[in-house]
């Protein structure tokens, strides 16, 4: 089949689609698919997948809405949008649970098969929108998906109830045609993924994509077809990436250039697992993942195989890190080397498992018995978590100390296209196990880092004990002596404050002095940065720094912060950064703070932004 | 690298050493109060080592918190005192990163099968070939005096004035209902029998689960003297071993036999019992049954067993885990570059 459009096509710079239906409907691989052709396409994208926590919530209801949105442009996308200029729409309960966010004057493709009276009744509607002006404001196409599908392949035997599951890729067509993607690759993927098991399923997808793209180019209800030119950006190999992904290589390039075996201690936990199922496929790297019995255990094994001389690292999400908190204390003292991912989700307690948040900052920094600091370190993109846990299995191996990586939901399942790394720049990750016994102290420490050494078992002449119990400078000795505990309370916090000298110069997106200074860090990076941007283009003098490290905070963050008049701290919390901010440097920094388990809204930090400014 | 250093210092290490029990005692004071019965076993327990065809920095001892868990203080081993009941979760990790080392744990009745009982069972499960010794006190010690998980029924303590209305765990019954390989029982103070038990816990390739009685003196003194002191001993012991009937008794003319699907204590020329009927110990069965109800006998109905109830063959988590981790490398290359860029990747000049 041709690709070129009969149609008029129209250029546009950038377009936000939000793909929504039913947990059983694919709306994630639905958009993964047209995430995939978007990158070829050679655009520029974020995207924000949005599930519910049930598996498989009751069929045509609100609680089972599962959407998928993803903006991309022919220039830098740092969001994957606001709100969608299309929403592709297969139920009464996704139309509900949805259509305020459409753009006034957007599209809505509307699978008109299922809105039956009792669907819609499922769904809280007390009128047929369709029938009684609801969704005047939108340019509505009411396409018969599912009749269209079993009418399509129907002559394949397929049982009616699996056919009509394959309506996504019919509506994926469309939208295929809608925006010229290229179909070679999702034709491709079908085939690897139905043809050896069902080939007939193979065929059935195959067809409806297609059928989905003529339907499109020959039907009345599309007047044109879009393009967005290929985004311009900087010159390399890129490729698409999700966060958890990133992170896992990350953690495997960090083994890999240390030389040690990588080892992951973990529990099952929303939106920690597939950073697990990723490198449960990396054994080959010489990975060893331990599926531990509870969070407790996953921790706990970590810092047993850190003992033995292995980069440990346990991974999970806000109510796993609560349970790690005394066994990451026990760390702390003992001066072994562990980095603990955070894949950070709504909270408190369960809270919201599926969506993303940043209210775990204060739990890292804190969250422990005692005197127990830790370096902290958050990533800010799907593919900045790959150079984020990096840096933290690097600090934890140089300064001996557990390291906490912050990701979080959005980041975690949300994609980007990601320049790749060249590989030898990656900084060094020196190791050097102790092996000499002449005068060896367990607790005895190196001048630049005031590191212990790390001395595995096996090691002729090296045997020693650890413990959480107090221990006396140098020898490592269990001591209660009250001038040594205050001594080595302060020792540990200063090791970890001097991580501050490994931290590069902090970079400044916009003048480096002015009326309002942004302060953002983890995955809000794209919709500061947007809004930066806008609020620049109108002339203010506002700027944006982005924290990786949040502890020890970057050591030049004072001066920066002192040469702006106002300092905007937005995070999706309730405030946390802006009270270290606030707590370290005596200035009067403010939070804008939103958490409704979503990012943010470029549209509302802008507002944020001008609202501060205009303050006296 | 230093890495390569440590493998390249390990093969050129030389004949095992002839130890001394001395060589495996630290320069730390003991701080166990005095009469208790972790002394007994820490001495017994650096003696063996000292026998041992391993090298000294071959071991490590990993505990969780109590009494007990001071232990790998005194051994002049590596050493581990972890958080309150985690121990055999560390445990897990050193013998996944490093399956050469001999990993012993050292654990109380109130770690082990209290706050720590998922991870006991776990790694019992697992299969990792560690050893277990737990101290039985049957009561909390370094928290001074409540009762715990194996305090009898109705247990007056400092937090049970009116008695104690918990039902206690049986250590040996929770260990073979995990699908422990290797489950033994001893007690502090007779030396040979414990440093038998613990050298046969040793050579049990797999998780080696010992039960030891042990006298808390100050909280909870003669828990079990109905049952280890010297004038009872002969009575109210079965020592089992492989292969030997289950007699006991001061002539030894007493013997456990089964009957109508129960144990029961005989003896023998009494009511038409002879030696034949004596069942004999077959701690290789796979059956774990007979050792349950071996297990669960108890003074003053019964004698109490000691010695190894079951001991089987099964693989071990970390051998499955390594040799996964080996056909991974053999069927794929570790190239970073070519795992950055799989999939679909495109060029921007």
């Amino acid at each position: 089949m041709s690709q070129s459009a009969l149609k008029p096509s129209q250029e546009l710079d950038r377009v936000t689609i939000r793909f929504v239906g039913d947990s059983g409907d694919g709306m994630q691989l639905t958009g993964a698919q047209f995430t995939s052709a978007t990158a070829i396409a050679g655009n520029d994208l974020a995207t924000l997948p949005d599930f519910p926590a049930e598996i498989r919530a009751p069929a045509s209801t609100l609680a089972g809405v599962s959407g998928f949105q993803i903006q991309f442009a022919s220039s830098e996308v740092y969001t994957p949008g606001d709100a969608p200029d299309v929403l592709v729409c297969m139920n009464p309960a996704a139309l509900r649970a949805n259509i305020k966010d459409v753009v006034p004057g957007g599209a809505i493709i509307l699978n008109t098969d299922s809105f039956s009276d009792n669907s819609l009744r499922k769904a809280g509607w007390d009128a047929n929108p369709l029938e009684d002006g609801t969704l005047d404001e939108w340019t509505v196409h009411k396409v018969p998906l599912e009749s269209m599908t079993l009418e399509c392949i129907k002559d394949l035997g397929i049982p009616t109830r699996t056919a009509r599951m394959c309506k996504n890729f019919l509506a994926l067509g469309i939208t295929y045609w809608m925006y010229s993607r290229p179909m070679d690759a999702t034709l491709k993927f079908v085939e690897q993924k139905f043809g050896a098991k069902s080939p007939k399923l193979s065929e059935a997808n195959q067809r409806l994509l297609k059928a989905g793209w003529a339907f499109g180019e020959t039907c009345e209800l599309f007047a044109t077809n879009y393009t967005v030119a290929r985004a311009t950006v900087s010159s390399g190999t890129y490729r698409n990436i999700r966060g958890n992904d990133a992170l896992a290589m990350g953690l495997v390039a960090a083994s890999q250039v240390s030389g040690l075996d990588l080892f992951v201690g973990a529990y099952p936990i929303t939106p920690a697992s597939d950073v697990l199922h990723a490198l449960a496929n990396f054994k080959h790297f010489g990975v060893r993942t331990f599926q531990a019995e509870d969070e407790i255990a996953g921790v706990s094994a970590a810092i047993g195989a850190s003992f033995a001389g292995s980069l440990a690292v346990t991974l999970s999400s806000g109510p796993g890190i609560a349970l790690k908190g005394e066994a990451i204390g026990l760390a702390h003292i003992v001066e072994l080397p562990l980095v603990i991912c955070n894949i950070q989700r709504g909270g408190p307690s369960t809270g919201l498992p599926t969506k993303t948040e940043q209210a775990d900052l204060l739990q890292s920094l804190y969250g422990r018995n005692g005197e127990a600091p830790i370096p902290v370190v958050a990533a800010r993109s799907p593919s900045d978590a790959f150079e984020t846990v990096y840096e933290a299995c690097r600090i934890a191996v140089k300064y001996m100390t557990p390291v906490i990586c912050l990701s979080d939901g959005y980041i975690a399942t949300g994609a980007e296209p990601w320049k790749l790394p060249d590989l030898s720049k990656l900084p060094d990750i020196n190791v050097s196990f102790r092996t000499d016994p002449e005068g060896f102290l367990g607790y005895e420490r190196d001048e630049t880092t005031l590191a212990r050494p790390w001395a595995v078992p096996g090691t002729p002449g090296l045997e020693h004990r650890v413990g959480g119990l107090e221990k006396r400078d140098g020898t490592g000795n269990v001591e209660y002596d009250p001038d040594n505990h205050d001594k080595m309370c302060r020792l540990r916090a200063e090791k970890v404050q001097r991580v501050q000298q490994d931290i590069p110069p902090t970079e400044i997106h916009g003048e480096d002095s002015g009326d309002l200074l942004l302060v953002g860090w983890g995955g809000t990076y794209g919709v500061l940065t947007a809004a930066v941007r806008q609020v620049q283009a109108k002339g203010l003098k506002v700027s944006h720094i982005h924290l990786r490290h949040l502890n020890p905070l970057p050591p030049d963050l004072g001066d920066i912060l002192g040469r702006f008049k106002k300092v905007l701290v937005p995070e999706i919390n309730l405030g946390q950064l802006v009270k270290v901010i606030r707590a370290e440097y005596l200035v009067d920094a403010q939070g804008f703070n939103e958490i409704r388990g979503l990012p943010f809204k470029v549209r509302a930090i802008v507002g944020a932004i001008e609202r501060t400014l205009e303050e006296k | 690298m230093s890495i390569t250093h440590l493998d390249t210092i390990r093969s050129q290490r030389g004949e095992i050493p002839e130890y001394k029990k001395a060589d495996y005692s630290t320069d730390q004071e003991v701080r166990w109060c005095p009469g208790c019965g972790d002394y007994a076993i820490l001495s017994a327990v650096q003696k063996l080592l000292s026998t041992l065809p391993v090298h000294k920095e071959d071991h490590v001892f990993i505990s969780g918190i109590g009494c007990s868990s001071r232990f790998p203080y005194y051994m002049n081993t590596y050493g581990f005192h972890t958080i309150h009941g985690r121990a055999p979760a560390f445990a897990s990790g050193v013998k996944a990163s490093n399956p050469n080392l001999n990993v012993w744990i050292v654990t109380g009745d109130g770690d082990s099968l209290s706050i720590g009982g998922n991870h006991l069972i776990h790694i019992l499960r697992r299969n990792f070939n560690v050893n277990i010794l737990l101290f039985n006190n049957r009561i909390y010690g370094l928290t001074k005096g409540q009762y715990s998980p194996t305090s009898e029924l109705g247990k007056r303590s400092k937090s049970t004035p009116m008695g104690s209305v918990d039902h206690p765990f049986n250590p040996v019954d929770v260990a073979l209902g995990a699908g422990a390989t290797f489950v033994a029982r001893t007690y502090d103070i007779d030396a040979k029998h414990l440093t038998e038990t613990l050298r046969q816990a040793w050579e049990h390739k797999g998780a080696s689960f010992v039960e030891i009685y042990q006298n808390c003196n100050i909280f909870n003194d003669k828990e079990f003297e109905d049952v280890v002191s010297k004038q009872v001993r002969a009575d109210a012991q079965v020592r089992l071993a492989a292969g030997q009937p289950m007699r006991f008794g001061a002539d030894n003319n007493k013997g456990l036999i089964w009957k109508k699907g129960v144990v029961e204590v005989a003896s023998i020329g009494e009511d038409g019992v002879t030696e034949d009927d004596i069942l004999i110990h077959d701690p290789n069965q796979d059956n774990p049954g007979l050792a349950l109800t071996l297990g669960r006998l108890r003074n003053p109905d019964s004698p109490e067993v000691f010695g190894v109830l079951r001991s089987i063959e099964r693989p071990c988590y970390e051998d499955m885990l390594v040799a996964q981790v080996a056909e991974a490398k053999a069927a794929k290359k570790a190239d970073l570059h070519a795992l950055l860029h799989q999939g679909y990747t495109w060029t921007v000049e």
